[in-house]
């Protein structure tokens, strides 16, 4: 230790040191003691520069996100909720039993306190979401739908909406709060809605915010609100209410713009969890798409639809966001081995069952009793409410819908409003066939071309017979035996059955072809959204898949049986010959089988209606 | 002089200026948030967030998100068998070691033969009961776990009035499995004693508690923690009670500091359930007839021993028992309900001392019986 030897330089550092270090104490607390003295004096003082950001930042997310909420009111001012507006043309998302009791046309009201009229266009009672269409603008300020999945619990959000049916201005109430969890599950007890993957907020949400919309902290929509847990407080929010995520509504969107009764998916097999905490299935249908691709009993089930699944819960939650028809893919551990595959979900209801169920269900849901073995989870809608009598007077006054719109509600079995089909399937069936008259050409038509190994093909498709020669193989269909046994026995016959169908498609359209209808968008298993027109003729049900982008019909599906693999045509590199619109690539499958592919070089087309065929090129 | 030398003083140097700069910075910072305090409005913390909001472009403004993951993650889900209602009862509760004990409220839910915790990454375990406070009404649980993620009960803190809180529960037993517990946010509305009744009986504890303004105190939530934003243990949510003279539910939360020491007498050994394996019952029993003592009808499973009447001339109306006293215990051994009570009594002689201990507004009396 030589404390002795030290020089003068670092004696006078060390000096500096402490002087400069009691200076900046003194200087802190001179400044602090200034402050004391205003902070005395100015006790409303301005707030801190980043507490004003703050604060700016709410408001101009908060006045970015009134324009499109909507406030519904049910005809005669019984009842009523809040929806939201997507898209500029009208197209807005509300919930199922907000619009239950609205018949189809409805009255809206938006912050910019007018008052427009909407009709229903499409409703999914088990998700509880409904679309319906304002009318009378095509300029609509809307909401932006974001990536929900994005969201966390402790993020802020708001809600906007009309609760208790408070807005005599037609100004809608913001409550603002937290998400207080994601993926929630929500047991359908005592109702048909079943409230999976939502949102939990502690925002209040009342009675008439259901249908309305949950905003982020940028003022975009994450969820509808739509249920409460409620319990010893009666109706009103106890800080737990619950969201359909923005991007479950994404999925139903297309669905719900069909106008049908769009019904949940299922996926044809249950689970359960192990000691192990796995997840495995416990149950499965022999008919179901997933048995068919060599799932069974007991295989443990890793991911589906891209979600990693650990609890049955999660499975619920994802398989429950999904409308039927949806595609998705799937991933088991089945003896060992990975099972990687893509199925068609079907759906939840059987035909028929979910329209009794919407039409029995005039009422609003009962309170619900708790299951025995969980634990009670005793939440349930938000439903009407009576209408505030200044409400009610502004809506008498205008109570009729202009004859103008009658036209947009078209009834029809099985639709919610069938006129929003009908337009779905000429705009899609159009753009697919633009100004090709296959119509035109009623008689045969031949194929020639040559398959992947340059043989030569010849595909002959008459209403009485169609063949397929294959260099020296020949094969026959005969229209007037069961087409469905020839088909079962053969892949070939398969192969012209579905070519059959296409071209009947093509001669005839889709309402003169059988029962169509538009579904919607569903993915591909390459993961692009096609828009999708089911079609029935004589008990064949067949799957239109149109790319979104250029229109063109791409996937022809032909199903024999709903519990087989369809064989699926693939059409591409279309080019027009003679003003009529070909692929000239068609390539084959069944179910996950190999693909055939053929490049078809000739069309002849029969036009003539009588003996001789003249053929077109 | 050596290099090393004048290096190593220099460096004592700039150890003195760099820690003398530190205290500076500390101090300022104190001084500046009293000065907030004091303007009311204003939390340092607000701009803390802001600021790190602006570094993190994909972190959407205002949000909790990181604070509520690390809070969940110490949160654990409780369910028993039974309960009054018929179906599973659930609540609960918060990991306050590493080696697996657990703290949550005492309530009927631990009454079951099997209590099963799970944890927030879905972990479920059997949790034996260690032992609980009937007047704190808290409890802690054991189960065999390791490396868990847990809040020191001796790094709480304390709130002001005003002060946002997050409230973390499993309200309504939303999240099963891996599925984190939920989270709420409000504002201390006011710190204050709790005067209150469960159903028709009144709370045994009387002490300090948080009032928020978030409905905090719904079912199942009870267990749950009271945080400040960043994240810091306040208090575990009680039970839920309604307020005498309103009759409104309360929101509240115990403070930590009203149940550290409970927490810790408990995981001691002190505060144990009765083991009675080494003890006879007499053929002539103690009994509340003999004393003179009229408790509350004993309605539901846990009904706490409030005294209703005291018989005149009786042993208890000598030793000055009155109404609406709390029996706490009978000879140093815990009676937390009717039936705890009737039992201890029966392995006391009538012909022996009693002692009781009850609890007369916020006091504790102790009173010896003799018949």
């Amino acid at each position: 230790m030589t404390f002795k030897r030290t020089t003068a330089k670092t004696n006078c550092f060390r000096f500096t040191c402490i002087v400069l270090a009691a200076l900046t104490l003194l200087t802190f607390n001179g400044t602090n003691l200034a402050h004391a003295q205003q902070t005395d004096e100015t006790l409303n003082q301005k707030l801190p520069e980043e507490l004003q950001q703050f604060e700016q930042q709410r408001i101009d997310a908060i006045a970015k996100a009134i324009p499109s909420a909507v406030a519904i009111f049910a005809p005669g001012g019984n009842g009523g909720g809040s929806g939201v507006v997507i898209s500029a043309d009208g197209y807005a998302v509300t919930n199922f039993h907000v619009v239950q009791g609205c018949g189809n046309f409805m009255k809206c009201s938006m912050a910019d306190g007018e008052l427009y009229d909407a009709v229903i266009v499409g409703i999914d009672a088990t998700g509880d979401l409904a679309m319906i269409k304002l009318l009378g603008r095509d300029d609509f300020p809307v909401t932006k739908l974001t990536d929900s999945d994005q969201v966390r619990p402790g993020d802020a959000c708001f809600a906007v909406g009309n609760p208790f049916l408070l807005a005599t201005d037609f100004q809608p109430t913001v409550s603002f709060g937290i998400v207080s969890g994601t993926h929630r599950y929500q047991y359908p007890s005592g109702t048909i809605l079943e409230y999976t993957d939502c949102i939990q907020t502690d925002a209040a949400v009342n009675p008439g915010n259901s249908g309305g919309p949950l905003f982020n902290a940028n003022g975009d929509l994450i969820g509808i609100n739509g249920r409460c847990s409620f319990e010893k407080r009666g109706r009103v929010n106890v800080g737990v209410g619950y969201a359909i995520s923005s991007n479950q509504v994404k999925l139903f969107v297309s669905h719900l713009k069909s106008g049908r009764l769009v019904d949940h998916a299922t996926a044809g097999f249950t689970v359960a969890t192990d000691q192990d905490n796995h997840v495995r299935v416990d149950g499965i249908l022999e008919s179901s798409e997933v048995y068919r691709q060599g799932v069974r009993y007991d295989d443990r089930l890793i991911e589906f639809a891209g979600r990693k699944v650990t609890t049955v819960n999660q499975f619920k939650n994802v398989l429950g966001i999904f409308p039927k028809g949806w595609r998705v893919p799937v991933k088991f551990e089945h003896d060992g081995e990975i099972l990687d595959t893509f199925i068609r979900l079907q759906g939840v209801h059987a035909d028929g069952e979910l329209a009794k169920l919407v039409s029995g269900n005039k009422n609003p849901p009962q309170r619900p009793k708790p299951k025995k073995s969980q634990p009670g989870k005793p939440s349930k809608p938000v439903p009407n409410q009576e209408l505030p009598n200044e409400t009610k007077k502004q809506l008498e006054a205008n109570d009729q819908t202009p004859a103008e719109y009658e036209n947009l509600f078209e009834k029809r079995n099985g639709f919610v409003n069938y006129y929003f089909n009908r337009m779905n399937q000429n705009r899609v069936w159009g753009l697919a066939v633009s100004d090709s008259d296959y119509g035109n050409y009623p008689k045969s038509w031949k194929l020639i071309g040559q398959n992947s190994q340059g043989t030569k093909v010849e595909i002959v498709l008459g209403d009485e017979q169609s063949g397929i020669k294959s260099g020296d193989d020949a094969f026959v269909l005969n229209m007037s035996d069961d087409l469905t046994e020839q088909a079962k026995e053969n892949s070939n016959n398969a192969f012209l059955l579905a070519l059959q169908q296409w071209r009947k498609m093509l001669q005839l359209g889709p309402s003169k072809f059988g029962q169509s209808t538009y579904w919607g968008e569903v993915p591909s298993a390459e993961g692009d959204q096609m828009e999708l027109i089911v079609a029935t003729r004589n008990i064949l049900e067949s799957n239109l898949l149109f790319d979104t982008n250029s229109g063109q019909l791409r996937w022809f599906e032909s199903y024999l049986d709903t519990d087989r693999d369809p064989c699926t045509l693939e059409f591409s590199n279309y080019q027009t010959k003679n003003g009529l619109l070909f692929p000239t690539t068609v390539a084959y499958q069944i179910g996950a089988g190999k693909a055939e592919t053929i490049s078809i070089e000739t069309f002849e087309l029969g036009k003539v209606t009588k003996n001789n065929q003249d053929s077109n090129e | 002089m050596s290099k090393s030398t004048r290096s190593g003083q220099l460096g004592k140097s700039f150890f003195a200026m760099a820690l003398s700069l530190t205290v500076c910075a500390i101090s300022q910072g104190q001084q500046a948030s009293e000065k907030n305090d004091k303007s009311s409005q204003a939390n340092p913390n607000v701009s803390e967030n802001v600021s790190r909001r602006r570094q993190k472009n994909n972190q959407p403004p205002a949000s909790f998100r990181n604070v509520v993951r690390q809070v969940q993650s110490k949160l654990v889900k409780i369910v028993g068998s039974g309960g009054v209602r018929g179906w599973g009862s659930y609540q609960s509760g918060v990991c306050i070691s590493e080696d697996g004990y657990v703290l949550t409220s005492w309530s009927y839910v631990l009454e079951s033969d099997d209590v099963t915790v799970t944890l927030d990454d879905g972990q479920s375990f059997t949790a034996t009961l260690v032992g609980y406070d009937p007047r704190i009404e808290i409890a802690i649980l054991k189960i065999d776990a390791n490396g868990l993620s847990h809040f020191k009960l001796d790094s709480a803190v304390t709130a002001k009035l005003g002060a946002r809180v997050l409230a973390f529960s499993n309200l309504y037993g939303v999240a099963t499995g891996d599925e984190p517990v939920s989270v709420q946010t409000g504002v201390v509305s006011a710190i204050t004693k709790l005067s209150s009744r469960r159903g028709a009986f009144k709370s045994a504890y009387n002490g300090d508690v948080y009032l928020v303004d978030a409905i905090i105190n719904n079912p199942g939530a009870n267990g749950g923690v009271l945080c400040d934003r960043k994240g810091r243990l306040l208090g575990v949510i009680g039970k839920e009670l309604r307020d005498n003279s309103l009759d409104t539910w309360l929101n509240f939360g115990i403070p930590i500091s009203s149940i550290a020491s409970s927490v810790q007498e408990i995981r001691d050994g002190q505060t144990i359930v009765q083991d009675r394996s080494d003890q006879r019952k007499p053929s002539e029993p103690m009994t509340l007839d003999l004393l003179g003592l009229v408790l509350v009808p004993n309605v539901v499973d846990r009904t706490p021993p409030f005294i209703d009447r005291i018989v005149s001339d009786s042993v208890a109306a000598t030793a000055d028992l009155r109404a609406d006293d709390l029996v706490i215990s009978v000879n140093n051994k815990l009676c937390p309900s009717i039936k705890a009570l009737n039992e201890e009594l029966e392995y006391v002689d009538r012909d022996a001392k009693v002692r009781l201990t009850v609890r007369r507004n916020n006091e504790f009396i102790d009173i010896e019986l003799n018949l």
